[in-house]
């Protein structure tokens, strides 16, 4: 049986957006990412404008996926905090909740140490919601799938929108 | 697994193109990447190694349109065919909507596409999908080839569930549109019957 489908509300999404932008200003960091271990962005602040977030976010899965894949290997069940080191921008990646990715960049205004004091703040935030996010998933889900907007389309819908 | 976004009013799926080595699926998202009007889509990228073959993935992000208001969105993928980098074709089919199974149609590739369709087969049942219950098209790719084994054959060989196939040159583009339209059509479907 396929996971359950992952459906954020508006007020998710703002409750997250809240945290990760807090997170910015607490860690000193340049941007931050709520990224699905699937690769699906989720949320992101700061200063991003330029950074194709699409991409990173597809990367960012694949890394952890992969790395997650290495720990098996050598019998952990995950690495859930990854450090990459750039001259001038770094990468901190934290696994949240199993199921999200919590990505923070930052330059020398900030430092590592402070990115995982506040990070763990901020993940264990950012738990709590993806918490609520997936019971509320489950309650749909046994509700017949209420919460989806597939649950009034048509297959005429499905259908126009390949009509070229 | 799709992720419906009620904020951004945006739906994405995940389609995972399969197959053995050189059968044509990164030609096939190529193909789809400069056929595309740039504002329906992101990026391509691709994690492979100096020679051109597949190490990780490729990715390319689509855009295709609404449905109720709802942008829908593909996150298209494709594997690493060569038999020695399963691990890694395990990861990528993780939280997959749909599948398009590339097969290279010439003759003397039919074991290697049934050994991918196997391999296809039990990492999905190692992620808790079966083969029959997912979103799921097959391409019969290097159709132009004259080596090229019968459509018949293949069918018998490769399709025996019977869903919706298509012949393909994902060099020329021949047939390349029409499996992408048949799986994420079949994927919004899905997810249709399982909001039922």
């Amino acid at each position: 049986m396929m996971d359950t489908q992952l459906v954020m509300y508006e007020e998710d999404y703002k409750k997250i957006l809240g945290i990760i932008q807090r997170l910015v200003r607490d860690a000193n960091a340049k941007g931050v990412f709520v990224v699905d271990k699937n690769g699906q962005l989720v949320a992101e602040a700061g200063e991003v404008r330029g950074i194709d977030s699409t991409s990173l976010a597809s990367l960012c899965a694949g890394s952890i996926a992969a790395t997650s894949g290495l720990a098996k290997l050598i019998g952990e069940e995950d690495f859930p905090v990854h450090f990459h080191q750039g001259v001038k921008d770094n990468l901190h990646v934290t696994l949240v909740a199993r199921r999200m990715i919590l990505v923070v960049i930052f330059d020398d205004r900030s430092s590592l140490g402070l990115v995982r004091l506040r990070v763990k703040k901020g993940g264990a935030e950012l738990a709590r919601v993806f918490e609520e996010i997936q019971k509320k998933a489950e309650a749909d889900s046994a509700a017949g799938g209420a919460g989806s907007p597939f649950a009034e389309i048509t297959d005429d819908d499905i259908d126009n929108l390949f009509s070229d | 697994m799709s992720f419906i976004n009620y904020s951004s009013r945006e739906i994405n799926c995940k389609i995972v193109y399969y197959g053995p080595g050189l059968c044509g699926k990164t030609t096939n998202l190529q193909f789809i990447y400069n056929k595309t009007n740039p504002d329906l889509k992101g990026k391509m990228i691709s994690l492979a190694t100096e020679t051109e073959r597949t190490l990780f993935f490729d990715f390319l992000p689509l855009a295709l349109g609404q449905i109720r208001g709802f942008k829908t969105r593909f996150h298209l993928y494709t594997v690493p065919g060569q038999v020695f980098y399963d691990a890694s074709r395990k990861l990528i089919l993780k939280g997959v909507d749909g599948v398009v199974f590339v097969a290279d149609s010439q003759i003397e590739r039919m074991e290697a596409n049934l050994e991918s369709m196997d391999n296809l087969r039990i990492n999905l049942r190692e992620q808790g999908y079966e083969l029959e219950k997912v979103p799921f098209v097959v391409q019969y790719n290097k159709r132009d080839l004259p080596n090229a084994a019968p459509l018949d054959e293949l069918r018998r060989q490769l399709n025996p569930l019977a869903v919706p196939d298509f012949e393909a040159c994902a060099t020329t583009g021949k047939g390349v549109f029409e499996t992408l339209k048949a799986v994420a059509k079949n994927v919004l479907s899905d997810l249709k019957r399982l909001s039922r």
